[in-house]
């Protein structure tokens, strides 16, 4: 096993009861990179995502095989904690969902779900934390004022920001992102874009994105996949330069999609 | 240029008609409300006074108050939703947020919908059977409000659980998706936002408690008391059932008196519902998403 690898997956299947959606993946993202996940809808990217905290199965009539490694441990395994995996793995949607709270109460809701009650921190650590991560999505100048507000009064661009600060509090390793600018003007897509630079090198990003030239701007590696299996993974600049698969140019130059 | 045709005149014809009867069945409906309390104030408002509803009924019943019927009722409708609430509640956040759907949930649900319909005698006698004589409870307070709080649980329980169903799931998964439980995100996000709507069925219920009548006269109402309940043990008299005692058994009540009972009971299920339409909207104007 590779140690640079923050998800790897082996031979990883998954069906959606009798349909299957992945076949066979096998991935290694390196730890502190972005990785874009590209291909056509219904191609299986947001169900690879979705495997990488195993929120799929909350549908119940899924099945998977294979190995699924996230940091090193299988997650497929018996003795593993979904909360646990969940604090490690963050995921932020294609629309924000800011919880009905304070924009402050939003950022420590993760973290008060993850901490005894002895271990409660005092008021001025809650703002310290709260500030540091609004700081974090370059958040806090636009929100100091109004942290009692309600989160669900910011922008959307506000509020897809603060949906990825909340995660940061428990100190994830990874942000699975399902495409978070689709809700988002072109200003927002920029200046989420820009956040995920930022952040790029503490978190292991994996984002998936319909969006090519937004692939191109922000990752350093990319996966094309096509009916549920990977054609290619590749660095970024060499996928979309010289794609090795005939179907990933296709792709790309927007013959079908 | 832009003159109705024959067929536009036809057209506006029928629009006006249905205009017409859609308004005059609204104007039907509100109607008997209107009636009723008009009739009662007029009937029984000369009845109404401070010492009317602090005093015993006196003389055979045919003058004096109604204080006992009052707290009476008070006392029912307060220990079944001591009962009902808490349980119905419980089991609309069962249906609502853990429960898959599988033919056990969908005869749960039937059973709620049919207990829903069961006539409030049926309840009554099951009340007579189940708490007074079987679990020893005797003719009490405790018997009549479980009989009343069981006739209310389909209520609570669909009301509550519709008002959780109204939460955008999109919620619940933000927080399973950060690892939460389901209880925390219950307690955290889905009680917190679907309050209003569960205290809006409860108030709701709590009007049409304080009316019912069958289901109490065998299980813990009494005809006549002169004094006030000390417990959940005692019986009580209560509203409804002295109006209907005072209306058709005791012979030579003067006439403003059932009114003046009936006034009373009305006014207080008014005074209920106004409660809970005027607390939905507090709580609806407060919670935004």
């Amino acid at each position: 096993m590779n140690h640079e690898f923050s998800i790897e997956s082996r031979q990883f299947n998954l069906w959606y009861g009798d349909f299957q959606a992945l076949f066979d993946i096998d991935i290694g993202i390196r730890q502190g990179i972005i990785t874009a996940l590209i291909g056509p809808s219904g191609c299986g990217k947001t169900t690879l995502l979705r495997s990488v905290n195993r929120i799929n199965e909350r549908l119940g009539y899924v099945r998977t095989e294979g190995l699924m490694k996230v940091m090193q441990k299988n997650i497929l395994d018996s003795d593993v904690e979904l909360a646990q995996l969940r604090k490690q793995v963050g995921m932020v949607f294609q629309r924000p969902n800011p919880l009905p709270l304070s924009i402050r109460d939003n950022i420590l809701f993760a973290h008060k779900l993850h901490t005894q009650s002895h271990e409660k921190l005092s008021r001025q650590d809650e703002n310290n934390l709260v500030e540091n991560v609004l700081r974090q999505v370059l958040l806090w100048d636009s929100v100091k004022e109004r942290l009692h507000q309600k989160a669900i009064d910011l922008s959307l661009e506000e509020q897809q920001k603060l949906c990825i600060a909340r995660l940061l509090p428990v100190k994830p390793s990874i942000l699975l992102m399902d495409e978070p600018c689709s809700a988002l003007d072109p200003k927002g897509t920029e200046a989420v874009e820009e956040l995920l630079w930022e952040l790029r090198g503490q978190y292991t990003i994996l984002i998936v994105t319909h969006n090519m030239a937004q692939a191109r701007r922000v990752s350093d590696e990319s996966i094309f996949m096509l009916m549920g299996k990977l054609m290619e993974h590749a660095p970024t600049d060499q996928m979309f330069v010289t794609p090795a698969c005939k179907e990933t140019a296709d792709y790309i130059e927007g013959r079908y999609g | 240029m832009f003159v109705a045709s024959e067929l536009n005149q036809h057209n506006q014809k029928t629009e006006r008609l249905f205009h017409f009867l859609f308004a005059l069945m609204t104007i039907l409906l509100i109607l008997p409300v209107a009636v009723i309390l008009g009739v009662l104030v007029v009937k029984g408002g000369s009845a109404i006074s401070l010492e009317f509803l602090f005093t015993s009924p006196s003389n055979g019943m045919t003058e004096g108050g109604i204080f006992p019927a009052l707290i009476g009722t008070i006392w029912l409708v307060a220990v079944a939703l001591l009962f009902s609430v808490p349980l119905g509640i419980a089991a609309a956040v069962y249906l609502s947020e853990y429960a898959n759907d599988n033919w056990l949930t969908r005869l749960i649900n039937l059973a709620i919908i049919n207990l829903a319909g069961v006539p409030s005698i049926v309840h009554a006698l099951f009340g007579v059977g189940a708490f007074v004589l079987f679990f020893q409870f005797g003719t009490s307070i405790l018997a009549a409000s479980l009989t009343l709080g069981i006739m209310t649980l389909p209520v609570v329980i669909v009301a509550s659980r519709e008002s959780m169903q109204a939460v955008p799931y999109v919620f619940r998964e933000a927080c399973w998706n950060m690892g939460a439980t389901r209880w925390q995100t219950i307690r955290r996000v889905v009680l917190p936002n679907s309050i209003s709507g569960i205290l809006t069925g409860v108030i709701l219920e709590v009007s049409r408690t304080t009316g019912e009548t069958a289901p109490i006269m065998f299980t813990g109402a009494a005809f006549f008391l002169p004094y006030l309940p000390q417990g959940i043990f005692d019986q009580t008299m209560a509203m409804s059932l002295h109006l209907f005692v005072i209306s058709t058994q005791v012979p030579g009540v003067p006439e403003n008196l059932p009114y003046g009972v009936a006034l009373v009971l009305v006014v207080m299920v008014l005074l209920m519902n106004s409660l809970s339409i005027a607390f939905r909207t507090y709580l609806r104007n407060k919670k935004k998403w």
